[in-house]
């Protein structure tokens, strides 16, 4: 028996209103539904990242959230937080710093940074490692998503004293 | 992967949750979903019907009360435990333990009460809870009965809770005394964890009695009575070489399943090593109190 529900959301900012399978996940509607094709399934069990989008802000598993748990929130994809023109000064950061390599993670970890710079603004080196540890990357070896990261709280400390 | 067809419900008080689950077929109780969508994914269970609990109000309240008892909703995220500024001041090492269950995604969303109702013998809180001597308070269609956290588990994946109970509060006192925290991993889920909790007698220098419970090695967490029976009484100085002199006896009484986590002897060695650091932890906090 398939059950649907009539949802109504923020992606992005743009009001959607859909009728959901109840069993549908937020993965599959994002994608497959509504095009936005940026956020990766990988792991499919909340292990890898792969997957993260925000939800009201906090990240989430897209792979193993209900579409209609995101019934009258926010959601927010990659596309959400990349600018028409050019990359957002994370994303630029990961570039820079040769944060990424095959890609298909980056997604997942620049949303979980997005939520991390959110939540705290100056992170210590300690704070980046424990919020990141959750999502995997094969390419890099850490090293350079770290060196991103870190420059990216160094660089808000130095405006905050300028 | 995708999960077989269900219906979804969104009660709003718990006599309707209770009611939803129990009128037919095979529904369950939802909130965050972190283990439960993964199960139905996999398919490894079934449900028709998830009765989804988070519209349900106060299930996600933490309190001191009167009784001087803490008191967490079922609901609570592990995220919403971490940054409790009254779980962070009178239980640290609970703040700590939800700051590092799995990782942030599964933190903004699962709860104490879902990890607790899968019953993964691999997870982190029913150990503490059990060394806390915990109460939890389950609501079904003939009443309220509430369960020792020590036994909630009746066999891996399985606890006592009948499938239209509802497991609403999680309860127990105020630590008059250091509770500590200690696991081992190699991925998300704990290997072995190992948690101690201390009541300490008035001059804060003697132990008067003292819970010790090894998780992740059975189906449920276990007493290391030997352990608790030599620290009663014990002047807090003396705790090292007394635990030391009992640990491979009471290492030895422990049940330890052989898994992908690793063999029985490395896992036994490893609640050694966890069991004295949390005693250093103890032995330093009780100094400093």
């Amino acid at each position: 028996m398939t059950h649907v529900l009539p949802i109504s959301f923020s992606l992005n900012g743009q009001a959607i209103a859909i009728d959901v399978p109840a069993h549908t996940l937020l993965i599959d509607l994002i994608r497959d539904r509504l095009g936005l094709k940026g956020t990766k399934r990988s792991c499919d069990m909340e292990v890898c990242g792969a997957c993260t989008v925000l939800l009201d802000g906090e990240p989430i598993s897209s792979c193993t959230t209900l579409a209609v748990d995101v019934d009258q929130r926010e959601v927010t994809t990659i596309e959400g937080v990349t600018p028409p023109e050019g990359l957002s000064r994370i994303q630029k950061a990961f570039v820079l710093h040769g944060g990424l390599q095959c890609g298909f993670c980056t997604p997942g970890f620049i949303m979980a940074v997005t939520a991390l710079l959110k939540a705290t603004p100056h992170p210590t080196d300690e704070e980046i490692r424990h919020y990141l540890h959750g999502n995997l990357c094969r390419c890099t070896g850490y090293t350079k998503i770290f060196e991103a990261v870190r420059s990216l709280a160094a660089e808000q400390v130095s405006e905050d004293a300028a | 992967m995708l999960p077989s067809p269900f219906a979804f419900e969104r009660p709003s008080t718990i006599a309707g949750a209770v009611r939803a689950v129990g009128k037919s077929g095979d529904g369950m109780f939802y909130s965050g979903g972190t283990e439960l969508l993964l199960a139905l994914k996999m398919r490894v269970i079934h449900t028709d019907r998830l009765i989804d609990i988070k519209g349900i109000k106060g299930l996600d309240r933490i309190a001191l009360n009167d009784a001087n008892d803490i008191e967490l909703g079922a609901r609570c995220t592990h995220n919403k435990i971490a940054n409790d500024p009254a779980i962070r001041a009178h239980v640290p090492a609970l703040s700590s333990l939800c700051a590092n269950v799995a990782n942030i995604r599964v933190r903004s969303v699962g709860t104490i009460g879902g990890n607790l109702c899968f019953g993964e013998p691999h997870a982190d809180p029913l150990t503490m809870l059990a060394a806390l001597d915990a109460r939890l308070v389950l609501i079904g269609p003939s009443g309220t009965r509430v369960v020792h956290a020590d036994d909630f588990i009746r066999s891996e994946l399985e606890t006592v809770r009948e499938p239209d109970e509802l497991l609403t509060v999680i309860a127990f006192s105020r630590p008059t005394g250091p509770a500590t925290y200690r696991r081992f991993k190699h991925g998300e889920r704990p290997s072995v964890n190992v948690a101690m909790a201390w009541s300490l007698g008035a001059s804060g220098r003697t132990i008067r009695s003292a819970r010790v419970r090894v998780g992740a090695l059975g189906s449920r967490p276990q007493p290391l009575k030997a352990i608790e029976d030599v620290l009663q009484g014990l002047s807090v100085a003396e705790v090292r070489p007394a635990i030391e002199a009992v640990l491979p006896t009471a290492l030895g009484e422990l049940e330890v399943n052989e898994d992908r986590h690793g063999g029985a002897e490395y896992k036994r060695h490893l609640a050694g090593v966890l069991l004295l650091r949390n005693a250093d932890e103890a032995i330093a906090a009780a100094g400093s109190a």
